[in-house]
Parts: C-alpha cells; structure tokens; sequence
C-alpha cells in the first residue's frame, strides 16, 4: 500500500508538473463538446441549386419560388440547357438540379399528372440522401396545395396522412444526440492515450529499468500508473456533464450516479488497451500511432458520428463487441431516455469482462525481467 | 560455490538467436570487493550485469547474487541489490527531494526513514542549494553522484554500477571514486564496469571481458605483472586488440 502511494505522488507531481497538462485536461472537454456538437451535425442548409425551367408557367414558377422560400436552398442559376446546367456540378456551384420539362402545367391540369426531375450530386451518398428528402417534402407539400387549390381531380386523391412523433429527442436537437457521444470519445482519449504513453515515456528515458531493479511488485506499478488516468478520466466526464448540462442544454434524464458506475468500468477497458499497448511498444511515437489506429477504428465504428444501424451486418457484429459504441450507447440511454441499472446490465457485464480479460492480458505482458 | 561468495558465476550463457553475447562466463566476489568489469564496447558487460541483477534471464550456466539464484530468485535479489544503470535513472522532472523520497519509498523505507535520508543526503553531497531543484537543472556530475546515493539508499549488500562515470569531469570522477570506496568500507560490494581504464586501477579485482568470454581475471598488479606492463590501459590494449 505504502509503495502505491509513492507511485501515485510521484505520478500526480509529474502531471501536473507537465505544463501541456493542465490546459489539456481543462480546456479539451470545452472545447470538443463546442466545437465537435455544433459542427457534427446531418443538417444541411443553404444548398445551392439550379433550375432548368423549360415550362416558364406559373406552375413551375411557384415550385422554384418554393424552393428558395425554404430555409434550404439557393438559387445558383435558372438556364435552359441540363448539360449547361451540370457544369455547376463540378465546380460546386450547385449540388441539385431541378428540372421541369416542358408542359409540366398543362399535363397536370388537363391529366392531373406531371412531373419533374431532381439530379443530386452524389459524391456525398449520405449529403444527397438528405437534399432529396428536402426537395421531395418541398415537392409534395406544392402538390397538396395545388391539389386542393385547382378543380382539377388529380390520379390519386386518397394520400395517407402521415403524423409522426420523435421520442426522447422531440426537437431533433443534434447537440443533444452528438454531446453524449463526445464525452464518450473523451474519456475513451484520455484512457487510452495518455496512460500508455505515460508507461512508454519511462522506456524511452530508461528509468524503466531502474525500477525494474527494486522490488516495485508489478500489481504496485500498474495501480499506481493507471489510478491517476482513471482519476482525471471520471473528472473530466464530470466536467463535460456539467458543461453539456448547463451550457448546451443537454437533458440527463437518468442517474448521473449511474453514468459515473458505468464510466469507472469502462475506464478499466480503456486503460488496459492503454496498458497493452505501452507493454508492446518502446517508444511514444510508435503507441501514438497504434493507439491512433485503434481509436480511430472504434470511434467511427461506435456509432458516435455515424448510426451503428447504417452499417453492414457483418460491422454491426464488429460494434457489439466495440467498447466505445456499447458505452456510447449506455450514455445515450441513460441521458436521453433515463435508462435505468436494469436497462444497462449488459453493457456493464460487458465491461466487466472485456476489462479483466484486457487487464489480464496486459498484466501477462509487462515484464519486469526479459 | 564457496560460501562466503556474494556474487557466484559459472558458465553463465546468453544467447539472441545465434548470437552469444556473453559465453560461459565464471567468477567470483567477495563481500566489499570492488569488482571492475572491464571490456570494449559490445563485448557483453551491461548483458552480463543485467543477467546478474535480474533483469533479464540467463540462457544457460549457473549464478547467484546474495545468496539467491538469478533464474528464479529474481525478486529476492531485486530486494538486496542496488542498481545505477547507463541510462540516466533519476526522474529529470523531479526535484533532488522528490527523488530522494520516491526511491525511498519504492525500496520501503518509513516515511521517517526516508525524511533522515534525504537530509542525510543532501547534507552528504553538500547540494542544499539544489533541494528543490528539479533534476534536469543540475550539472552531470551533481546527478550521477546523487545517483549512486539512491542506488544505495536502502543499504544494499551490493551496488551495481555500469559506466557510472561516462562523460563525467576528471575531479568529479575522483569524488565519485571516494563515494565508491565509503561504500566499499561499509562492506557494500561494489561491481563496477567502466570504460577508464585509470578507473580500473582503483578496483580490488578485475576482469577483462572480449567477445563475451573473461579473457583476464585477476589483480590489476598481478594483470599488469602477467602482462609485463606498466599500467592497465596497456594491458586493456593487448588484450582487446586481438579481437578489433
């Protein structure tokens, strides 16, 4: 117990000694739960687009006039040519185009049908989907209006009326889905980087072997390197909890005391990847670059940028067994939707076992005698 | 093995994959010997001492340290020994007394202990001044004596030491030979590898590792007389050439 301590005092003083530290451990919740919650959004707006308008009716007119009344789009250009029009698409000019042919006034009020075209540009799968929702609502919305509006009987006037409702999140707020998932990615950071790069700085300057020579026991010098990591860690998600609270507004429906039960395991996880990673590399260039390599595979497999949903079958699998989409998903719930214990047992089993299993492993491979 | 042997090597072997860095190596010391192993670079010197201070694991061969074997007795040695390695040891973000304290306490010394220590200590190498200091602003020499002072705070029956002098001062080096000769009188068995060879002479025993065998063992008089030389750095040349 007496030669943690000193472990621990040595370890505290050496952080807070480091004068990257302090500004880090404060300043990078603040600024990734600003930044990232208001810049990760899927809402698109102001999308610039062209009309190629062959009709010139009041139809058409009206439905263009729709489009730029939209918080939406922008009108780019209004020309008579599709292949002219396209020349937009490769310098990003416009990224829809909406073309009428002509006719498209007369055939709905003589047939009670027309049509008109949208071409989206699709580099950007997941951008298009969401300009095609919006032009299509936009679309359908004119077309009731101008069904009820004209005598006309269009071909199908018996549309099903559609209400829907979002649960848990009623305003689609993004800032309320994305801040969960950021202080998933910040303790997850923490955890991970800044242990094992702790444990590799000793290699590198050779005071390693100097305590590999005392009769330091091994289980003394892993509690001392990883308790000031787990310490800051749960600090600092204390910190972004208030600060996504009290600043952005996030609601937290469940128990923070919950949250804090789940993170202290989870902090296990992430330091024993930490601590694997330390007893596998000799220098802190080479664990930044696999504890990168790492992170940036769990964390865009965790569903915190993108739905675990979306994904392939075979990389849903992958995610269930992803340390940080679990918590992700645990964090969510419980803040979101004010799960409770009973809601998140198996996501907490989940970390017990990943964390005695990593913890063991890590433990196996630190040596003290080659 | 005699009994009153501290440190007892037979054959001691180790292998990288085919290359053996150190080839059946056999010695022995006495309790308070200062013991200067002494070799060019690469011949095996830092291998065999971490062998010897259970670092790492011997290939084949038998030793112990203090009484305890170096196969599985590596923690029980890790208690008895001190050690003051190339690299530099003391934590460079630290201050003289937090180092003090820290070392201390890693080799389980009370908190009283450790605070008579650190006074003893700062007292001993006259660095009052630099009490708070952290040990990145101090001078090269101020540092590896204040290294060996750790190495030996927990009184250890013997202190290894490798290279502890390189890039040191002349004057520096005098004093830090004093430190090993108090030592020494408080019967703490000093294994000593260096690469001066004026170093060599102020060693009770000697021995001469090329390419990984013991090519000379003895006296420095008597190695100097076997020889027929005047001084160790002569004999060092003849026997090292050979294998350059």
């Amino acid at each position: 117990m007496r030669t943690i301590l000193v472990i621990l005092k040595k370890e505290f003083l050496q952080i807070f000694r480091n004068r990257a530290m302090i500004p880090l451990i404060v300043f990078m919740p603040l600024f990734q739960l600003l930044i990232l919650s208001n810049a990760a959004t899927y809402e698109i707006k102001n999308i610039k687009f062209n009309v190629v308008d062959l009709d010139q009716s009041y139809f058409s007119r009206e439905l263009v006039s729709k489009f730029t009344a939209s918080n939406y789009f922008i009108l780019n250009e209004a020309s008579f040519s599709v292949e002219q029009s396209l020349e937009s698409f490769k310098t990003y000019d416009a990224r829809l185009i909406v073309y009428i042919p002509k006719n498209f006034e007369r055939d709905f009020r003589t047939s009670g049908k027309s049509e008109v075209q949208f071409l989206i540009n699709a580099e950007d799968a997941s951008a298009a989907g969401i300009i095609n929702n919006y032009a299509v609502n936009i679309t359908r919305q004119y077309n009731s209006e101008i069904v009820t509006k004209s005598s006309v009987i269009p071909e199908k006037t018996s549309l099903i009326n559609i209400n829907h409702s979002n649960w848990y999140n009623p305003e689609l707020d993004y800032r309320t889905y994305m801040v969960p998932g950021i202080l998933v990615a910040l303790v997850t950071l923490i955890g991970s980087f800044l242990s094992g790069m702790n444990i590799v700085k000793e290699k590198e300057i050779g005071t390693i072997e100097q305590l590999n020579v005392t009769p330091i026991k091994k289980y003394q010098f892993i509690i001392g390197k990883l308790l000031p990591f787990w310490i800051i860690g749960i600090v600092e998600l204390i910190i972004g909890l208030n600060l996504g609270l009290y600043i952005f507004g996030v609601p937290l429906l469940g128990s923070p005391f919950l949250i804090l039960l789940l993170a202290s395991v989870y902090m296990f996880v992430v330091l024993g990847i930490g601590l694997l990673i330390s007893t596998v590399t000799h220098t802190q260039q080479q664990a930044m670059f696999i504890a990168w390599f790492f992170m940036v595979l769990f964390m865009l497999m965790g569903g915190i940028f993108t739905p675990v949903e979306s994904m392939p079958d075979w990389a849903q699998t992958i995610a269930y067994f992803n340390p940080i989409a679990q918590f992700n998903r645990a964090m969510r719930m419980i803040m979101l939707k004010g799960s409770q214990l009973k809601d998140v047992i198996p996501v907490l089993n989940f970390f017990i076992v990943f964390a005695v299993i990593i913890m063991s492993l890590a433990v196996w491979r630190y040596r003290k005698t080659e | 093995m005699g009994e009153n042997h501290i440190i007892s090597v037979k054959d001691l072997t180790k292998k990288f994959g085919s290359f053996t860095a150190v080839d059946k190596i056999s010695f022995n010391v006495l309790p308070g010997e200062i013991f200067g192993f002494l070799g060019a670079n690469g011949a095996g010197k830092t291998t065999a001492m971490r062998m010897l201070c259970g670092l790492s694991i011997p290939t084949s061969g038998k030793a112990t340290v203090a009484g305890f074997d170096v196969y599985r007795q590596t923690e029980s040695i890790k208690k008895n020994i001190g050690y003051m390695s190339q690299k530099f040891s003391l934590y460079e973000d630290l201050t003289v007394k937090e180092n003090i304290e820290f070392y201390g306490g890693v080799y389980g010394l009370s908190r009283e202990r450790r605070k008579e220590k650190t006074e003893f200590l700062i007292d001993l190498l006259k660095i009052e001044e630099a009490r708070n200091k952290l040990i990145k602003s101090l001078p090269l020499g101020w540092k590896q004596k204040l290294a060996f002072s750790i190495a030996i705070i927990h009184e250890p029956k013997i202190v290894f030491l490798d290279e502890p002098t390189g890039g040191v001062d002349p004057i520096t080096r005098r004093q830090f030979w004093d430190m090993i000769y108090e030592a020494a009188d408080r019967n703490v068995t000093v294994f000593v590898t260096t690469h001066y060879m004026d170093e060599a002479e102020y060693c009770s025993k000697v021995s001469m590792m090329v390419d990984g065998r013991i090519a000379a063992l003895d006296k420095p008089e008597k190695l100097k007389e076997q020889f027929g030389v005047g001084t160790m750095h002569e004999v060092f040349v003849k026997l090292a050439r050979p294998a350059a």
